[in-house]
């Protein structure tokens, strides 16, 4: 389907098949299986502007929005899921800052992660708190002497950790106010008090590096609270509503890269004499496999440009884009290893990888059951505000 | 002081047909992409540029539809871009081109090295770059592995030639071409694209490089292409499997049988 992209676009989308391509389809199989994080393909993503993509011009990035960034996902995602989440985690944890932060806290860290010198992190989830957001306990005490915050807590399964050098973090300033108690901050790598748990083993996005992050009396300035005390929840909601999108997009670049592998297979594959692509019941799985994926694009491009277009509430589209994208690609990415039979469930096929990547996408960034559920609460709030 | 690359657009297939009437290679309906080698001499160039501040060049020669080619040179990283077309350049061996070339390098001055790819993967001859010192009269550095220095008034480079390799000084100006080890090429950038799609790219022709008809395109080409032709496939070659002693006995009868047929 054609979206009329922007030339711009057009452009990146071009130039993000082309590096996928040449740089990260070599690399894909050896970081899947090593467990190892994709320093170099990062500096090479830096070199051709990725990462400015979604910051403001004045911040020495492009002004693109999240269009752009869902169009540079999903093309990255079509050969490699795990690159594509070391990219876009990158957008998550740089998204605090954006959206909340202050002149010159967009001055300090915008133009350091659009050049791509320095990798962002999102620490939000702990081991008690997951789909439970607001059950964190890492706390952040304000020193009353200059200002400072002491940060003490566990954060757990934080993409991009120990490769970052910037990360936003939610925590706890007054615990006796629920959700409206926590705060948002920057941490960088090296303040002291501030380390790295083990990296996950992971079933799938085995490229990127998933750790704990430790505070033990960790001193951050004043001066890196984003926005205001009590406002590190909202920040943290806010972050995840505009970031949905892209994940949308890694889903739907996971499931292209899937049916495509599908496609050139059942092309090729002779059974009983023919390829298997003339088989009806092959031929009704590509069908709906293509379909579905052409519908969470369709969802997951619209979701993007209301938010670049300026819109006030788009948690629900957000989560809907998220929800029907991650869902559609753990599907297509199993019927692809359906198609592909046996060697579907070999490792020297790619497409095993691809169902291994997809598993994830239903999962981070809010479990698609808290998608439904922030999709019901808005529903029933716009029923409810109708009736009025 | 800057730096040329000089490179070609070429057909996007090693498997290129031939108008044999002509001599020449038919490039219509074949995708037309950038020499694979002249990446490497742009990737040069523009490491050298990184270090040195020296601009980059891309310099082609070939008909409008090369821009393309130098609008991706210049995503790419290339500071400036230049296209040498004139339908009086048509036709043009290696020694007119690189005649024309050479006079682009004169009229654009200051030039302290010009780089190009080892070879042209369409008609393989290797000798444009040459050409290029020859008419400027400046050194040669044919198949250049690395360059390990370059500074005000000389470059150091490492020469791959068979067994060996050579280290070598050479003055400034000079011409490089470039082998394949010397670099990884980069990958265009966002902001390159952007760049490139707003450039306005100058073209040179046969008025604004000062020449005249008779020493460009296939009029100021001394070789006359005679004949050009696809070699004959060679017959496939037979395998056989068996015991050594066997197979031994069946090439023995098979040399014998051919040399004293009976």
């Amino acid at each position: 389907m054609d979206y009329y992209l922007s030339e711009e676009l057009r452009e990146i989308r071009d130039l993000c098949a082309q590096i996928a391509d040449e740089v990260v389809r070599p690399a894909r199989e050896d970081l899947d299986r090593e467990n190892r994080f994709p320093t170099e393909i990062m500096r090479v993503f830096a070199e051709s502007d990725l990462f400015r993509i979604y910051i403001p011009e004045e911040h020495d990035g492009l002004g693109l929005g999240v269009l752009a960034l869902c169009v540079a996902t999903e093309e990255i995602s079509k050969v490699c899921g795990g690159v594509a989440v070391c990219y876009a985690a990158n957008a998550l944890g740089a998204m605090p800052i954006l959206l909340s932060g202050n002149e010159e806290q967009k001055k300090r860290y915008l133009p350091l992660l659009a050049s791509g010198e320095k990798l962002a992190a999102f620490g939000l989830t702990e081991p008690d708190a997951g789909s439970d957001a607001g059950a964190i306990k890492t706390m952040a005490i304000r020193d009353e002497k200059d200002g400072s915050y002491v940060l003490n807590g566990t954060k757990q399964w934080i993409t991009n950790g120990g490769e970052a050098g910037i990360y936003t973090v939610i925590a706890v300033t007054d615990p006796s106010r629920g959700t409206r108690g926590a705060s948002a901050f920057i941490v960088e790598d090296g303040t002291p008090g501030f380390s790295y748990g083990k990296k996950e083993d992971k079933m799938g996005i085995r490229a990127s590096a998933t750790r704990e992050l430790v505070f033990e009396d960790c001193r951050v300035p004043a001066e890196n609270l984003i926005g205001k005390e009590g406002m590190g929840f909202i920040i943290a909601m806010k972050t995840l509503d505009h970031s949905r999108p892209g994940v949308a997009a890694q889903a739907v670049g996971i499931a292209q890269g899937a049916l495509d592998e599908a496609l050139r297979y059942a092309s090729q594959r002779k059974q009983f004499g023919q390829r298997i692509d003339s088989f009806q019941g092959i031929q009704f799985m590509l069908a709906d496999m293509a379909t579905q994926v052409e519908a969470a694009r369709a969802l997951a491009y619209s979701a993007a440009r209301m938010i670049d277009a300026g819109a006030r509430r788009f948690e629900k589209e957000s989560a809907m884009a998220k929800v029907f994208a991650s869902d559609v690609a753990m599907r297509v990415t199993t019927d692809a290893v359906q198609i592909l039979g046996g060697y579907g469930y070999m490792r020297e096929y790619p497409v095993e990888k691809m169902m291994r990547d997809a598993k994830i996408t239903q999962i981070y960034e809010g479990t698609n059951q808290i998608q439904r559920s922030v999709i019901a609460t808005a529903l029933i709030r716009e029923t409810a505000a109708r009736g009025r | 002081m800057r730096i040329v690359v000089a490179m070609k657009q070429v057909p996007d297939t090693t498997d290129v047909r031939i108008d044999e009437e002509r001599g020449t290679l038919v490039r219509e309906g074949v995708p037309a992409i950038m020499n694979p080698f002249d990446a490497y001499a742009l990737e040069e160039g523009l490491r050298w540029r990184d270090a040195l501040g020296w601009p980059v060049i891309a310099l082609t020669m070939g008909p409008p539809q090369a821009m393309e080619m130098l609008r991706e040179a210049v995503s790419i990283g290339a500071d400036e871009a230049l296209l040498l077309s004139d339908r009086a350049f048509a036709g043009a061996d290696t020694w007119a081109t690189a005649h024309t070339i050479a006079s682009a390098v004169e009229k654009l001055g200051d030039v302290a090295m010009v780089l190009t790819g080892k070879q042209a993967i369409d008609g393989d001859t290797a000798q444009t770059g040459p050409g290029i010192a020859a008419a400027l009269d400046w050194p040669q550095l044919t198949f250049v592995g690395r360059v390990s220095e370059v500074a005000g008034d000389h470059v150091t480079v490492e020469r791959y030639v068979e067994g060996g390799c050579e280290v070598l000084r050479c003055p400034l100006p000079a011409l490089l071409t470039i082998l394949k080890d010397a670099n990884v090429p980069r990958m265009p950038s966002i902001r390159g694209k952007m760049k490139a799609r707003k450039m306005e790219i100058p073209v040179w022709g046969l008025e604004e490089l000062g020449l005249e008809e008779g020493e460009v395109g296939l009029e100021g080409s001394p070789t006359r292409v005679v004949r050009i032709r696809t070699p004959e496939m060679r017959g496939g070659g037979e395998i056989h499997e068996g015991e050594p002693e066997e197979l031994a006995r069946l090439l023995a009868d098979r040399l014998l049988g051919e040399r004293e047929p009976s």
